[in-house]
């Protein structure tokens, strides 16, 4: 309870500084376009609306993609399931790895030998080589892209997560609580992972990065979403030897993932910061105090 | 602000020469070090303005003189000394006033000038050498450095790192830093300043961290060197012991005003300002055993200060007039020791009756409530513990002394069971315990309690106070809402906090606050026996005081057995009852404190209490 309510803080915090605010916009502005997107595109996204690659004209306001479908429903239609797909596969993957990570720092030994032996195996693969490989062998299914993505992002989480936490738990208010005989789940949930938050908030960011360019990357090379379907990595793949003819094609949807990644990242990274400051305080200490504190 | 009629130096300069006729300096004309009116700023930003962290600081120091500098922590004696070497921190400039070098004015020099002068003209000693010298350059190659650069004869080494106390340097200039042990570190740091023969030498709290023996050897050649090559020293701490072991004269900072200066000797034995008067009163001493006098409150922020006089919300002193301005200077003897206080002269003639002596009651020999017999550890086939046998008294204040390394800080973990592959036997309320946590009883787990050496490392950021000192208590026992809040209300209370803490975080609290929740948190769940690792070596004298006070009440009231650890031997005469001394991993000696402070039978012990810095040298 309490926990939750000071989560809440450091996001509140978060949002009020002028960069969380400018990241959570952005970011917003492109989940409400992939959202509403279908509800409001003008045409299907199945339609033949115009010439291909036709110019942007009062029918098809962006013009016409490869096979003169309309370029504008296309991109509104085509982003939501690549954010969902995204923010599942980074969360199951933050989460997998971070916990992973934590294991390994907190009871070490045996445990750390193992985990970290079967991370440095999965490291060996590159990302996008690795989900290739499953999505090859089993088929270009859905859940298993998010899957795939997951696994993959598992691994990097986890190093980061175990060195941050290897210094948290040679703190003495670890140490104080493993002398009251508290169990080692229970100092890991209430010690550990609250002091971990500003750099879980940064992987959270950088992974979901990754995750759209992975999926994306996936659609563009003939994984995941199959045609007739829209989706933007597989409209920048369609369109791209239109390039000249009608750039909107690509543009559009690469504006618009290069847009969601920095937003998120923009916004995780306020919240980093503001999670250096705890409980109900502001962000930084006051200026004065934060002076006279490194005067002393 | 600064008007002339405020000015310290004015009387100090002439008088500080009177004193130094025993040792003519160089040139009587001009001092080394004159500092005139320092003033320091923080730039104003954001709507707020400009702050001074430092004001009307005036002192001059003679070749060949050491000064003392003393504050506690936020005083701002880090800020002046690093302008004597015309370098500000972060966020901070200089607000006006002069540092002269042999009369020229420092702080009016370009960056690239002042490049020049450090080194051949003004060296720095700084507090941690570990983290001063490179840790990927052998100490040889970063000593040729300094030659090379303010150029210089580098035959010299040899004859250089002599005078600092390094007989041997071949296998000492071949060696990375962190092969060297802390002793040696600060002598090659030592060696690295006083190498190009500067006129001042600026020294920052050299002997922290060092152990007393270590101290002593420090401490004798900074004195040595400074004499045989009449360079000017200021030495800043906020140990006023080690200052009365090394210093000619003294001054006292408090939330960056000068407020006392004058001769060691006389200013030790007749402080003229209350806040010294304080500082003397809260530190305990080697001969007899004192009540220890905290000052209540925390010095003010700069931008918090009160009007008048700085000091005087924590002023016992305090009358009506001391609100009104900041006190001039008020010279009280003819030797120039003079002090920022309307009521100096009254101040002084209280000294006499400073300390009120305490008679311990030995609580009468009863059971052991904690037995430790054969118990030895070793980190890969080191030994760090050999065969240690030790009782704790049912009620007693056991000191467990030792310099750092000596492995006293692995006994405790061993009784408390964080360190749990040790042979031997621990036997606590007639039961043997397991080695670890885990093979310890709820019981067993809630009597020994444990305080942890520093107060900011102790307390998690993330939780408030109120669930800190609630964790062990849900942990033992089950309780209603209402009980546990009223637990942890009687906790911070019984620690003199008032029980509003329990709503803040770690961040907003002082050292000395965060100590008390920390001992809250070990006296909530009503233990046997308190484990207390050096717990008031990271704090400030005055509230290192309120603490071991707090402490001596708290075992009182509630039959505590204590087991202190610590490296401060003064400290044992005032809160233990029954001492050991550990040394090199064994037992060297135990006793009562009587017994083994004023009749040390081992050579050890004996050299160990003489290397304790005190004031008789100075007074």
């Amino acid at each position: 309870m309490a926990r939750r309510s000071e989560a809440l803080a450091v996001i509140g915090r978060a949002v009020r500084t002028p960069q969380g605010a400018t990241g959570l916009v952005i970011a917003g502005c492109v989940v409400l376009v992939a959202a509403i997107g279908p509800a409001v595109a003008p045409y299907s996204s199945t339609q033949f609306v115009t010439a291909p690659f036709a110019r942007a004209s009062s029918v098809a306001w962006l013009g016409g993609d490869i096979l003169g479908r309309d370029v504008l429903s296309r991109t509104l239609d085509g982003g939501w399931e690549l954010l969902v797909m995204a923010a599942i596969a980074t969360a199951l993957g933050v989460g997998v790895g971070a916990a992973l990570g934590i294991m390994a720092a907190y009871y070490g030994g045996w445990w750390d030998s193992l985990i970290m032996r079967a991370v440095d195996v999965i490291l060996a693969f590159p990302q996008l080589v690795f989900a290739l490989l499953l999505v090859s062998i089993l088929g270009p299914k859905i859940w298993l892209i998010v899957l795939a993505v997951a696994i993959s992002h598992a691994p990097q989480v986890a190093r980061v997560a175990r060195a941050a936490a290897l210094d948290i738990t040679e703190r003495d208010y670890v140490k104080a609580m493993q002398i009251l005989g508290i169990p080692g789940r229970r100092i890991i949930r209430k010690d550990v992972l609250p002091n971990l938050t500003s750099v879980l908030m940064v992987e959270i960011g950088l992974r979901l990065t990754y995750s759209m360019l992975v999926i994306a990357g996936l659609s563009f090379l003939g994984f995941g979403l199959q045609p007739p379907a829209a989706s933007w990595g597989l409209m920048i793949n369609e369109n791209r030897v239109g390039l000249i003819a009608n750039p909107w094609g690509v543009l559009m949807p690469a504006i618009l993932i290069a847009l969601f990644t920095i937003g998120v990242n923009t916004f995780t990274d306020a919240v980093a910061r503001a999670s250096l400051g705890v409980g109900g305080r502001a962000t930084e200490p006051e200026p004065v105090a934060l002076v006279a504190r490194e005067v002393t | 602000m600064t008007a002339p009629s405020e000015d310290i130096p004015a009387t100090a300069t002439a008088t500080v020469e009177d004193v130094a006729v025993a040792k003519p300096p160089a040139d009587p004309g001009t001092p080394r070090l004159a500092v005139e009116n320092l003033r320091i700023v923080m730039r104003p930003s954001r709507g707020r303005p400009e702050v001074d962290v430092v004001d009307q600081v005036s002192f001059t120091v003679q070749p060949g003189h050491v000064l003392g500098l003393v504050g506690e922590s936020g005083s701002g004696k880090t800020t002046v000394a690093l302008a004597l070497l015309g370098l500000f921190k972060r966020g901070l400039a200089r607000g006006g006033g002069k540092v002269l070098i042999d009369g020229q004015d420092i702080l009016g020099l370009s960056e690239h000038e002042l490049q020049k002068l450090r080194g051949p003209t003004v060296a720095y000693v700084p507090q941690d050498p570990g983290s001063a010298l490179n840790p990927v350059l052998k100490v040889g190659t970063q000593l040729r450095e300094v030659f090379a650069i303010h150029g210089g004869d580098a035959d010299r080494l040899t004859q250089v790192m002599a005078e600092a106390g390094l007989e041997d340097p071949g296998p000492i200039l071949a060696s990375y830093p962190h092969q060297l042990s802390g002793g040696q570190q600060q002598r090659v740091a030592l060696a690295m300043a006083f190498a190009c023969r500067p006129r001042l030498i600026v020294l920052d709290e050299p002997t922290t961290g060092l152990d007393v023996t270590t101290q002593r050897r420090v401490l004798d050649t900074v004195r040595g060197l400074c004499h045989t090559y009449q360079v000017a020293a200021v030495y800043i701490s906020h140990d006023l012991a080690v200052v009365a072991e090394i210093a000619d004269h003294v001054a006292v900072l408090y939330s960056g005003r000068l407020i006392e200066i004058g001769a060691a000797s006389e200013l030790f034995a007749t402080p003229a300002h209350p806040y010294t008067r304080g500082l003397m009163r809260a530190i305990p001493l080697m001969e007899t055993s004192h009540e220890l006098h905290g000052m209540a409150g925390s010095p003010p922020r700069p931008g918090n200060r009160p009007a008048g006089c700085a000091f005087r919300p924590r002023c016992e002193f305090a009358v009506a007039e001391c609100e009104l301005r900041e006190p001039a200077p008020v010279v009280v003897s003819d030797t120039g020791h003079a002090a920022r206080c309307v009521r100096a002269t009254e101040v002084i003639a209280l000294s006499g009756t400073a300390l009120q002596a305490r008679e311990r009651t030995v609580p009468p020999a009863a059971e052991p409530v904690l037995t430790i017999s054969g118990v030895s550890v070793s980190y890969t086939n080191k030994p760090v513990l050999r065969d240690v046998n030790l009782d704790v008294g049912a009620k007693k204040a056991v000191a467990i002394v030792g310099t750092s390394g000596s492995g006293k800080t692995t006994l405790a973990r061993c009784v408390v069971g964080l360190h749990k592959d040790w042979t031997g036997t621990i036997t606590f309320d007639g039961k043997q315990l397991p080695p670890g946590v885990r093979g310890r009883t709820q019981d067993q787990l809630r009597k020994i309690q444990f305080v942890a050496q520093n107060p900011y490392g102790s307390l998690n950021p993330r939780q408030t106070i109120g669930q800190i000192i609630g964790n062990p208590l849900s942990h033992f026992s089950k309780l209603s809402a209402r009980e546990r809040e009223q637990r942890i209300g009687d906790a911070l209370t019984s620690v003199a906090l008032r029980e509003s803490f329990a709503a803040r975080y770690p961040d907003e609290l002082s050292g000395g606050e965060r100590q008390r929740v920390a001992l809250a948190r070990a006296l909530v769940v009503d233990p046997e026996l308190l484990v207390c690792d050096e717990i008031t070596s990271a704090l400030d004298v005055s509230v290192q005081a309120a603490i071991v006070e707090l402490l001596l009440r708290l075992q009182a009231e509630r039959g505590l057995s204590l087991m202190f650890i610590t490296h401060n031997l003064p400290l044992v005469r005032s809160i233990a009852d029954d001492v050991t001394v550990i040394s090199a991993g064994q037992v060297c000696e135990h006793g009562t404190v009587t017994q083994v402070l004023t009749a040390p039978k081992e050579p050890y012990t004996q050299q160990l209490i003489a290397d304790v810095p005190g004031f008789e040298h100075a007074v």
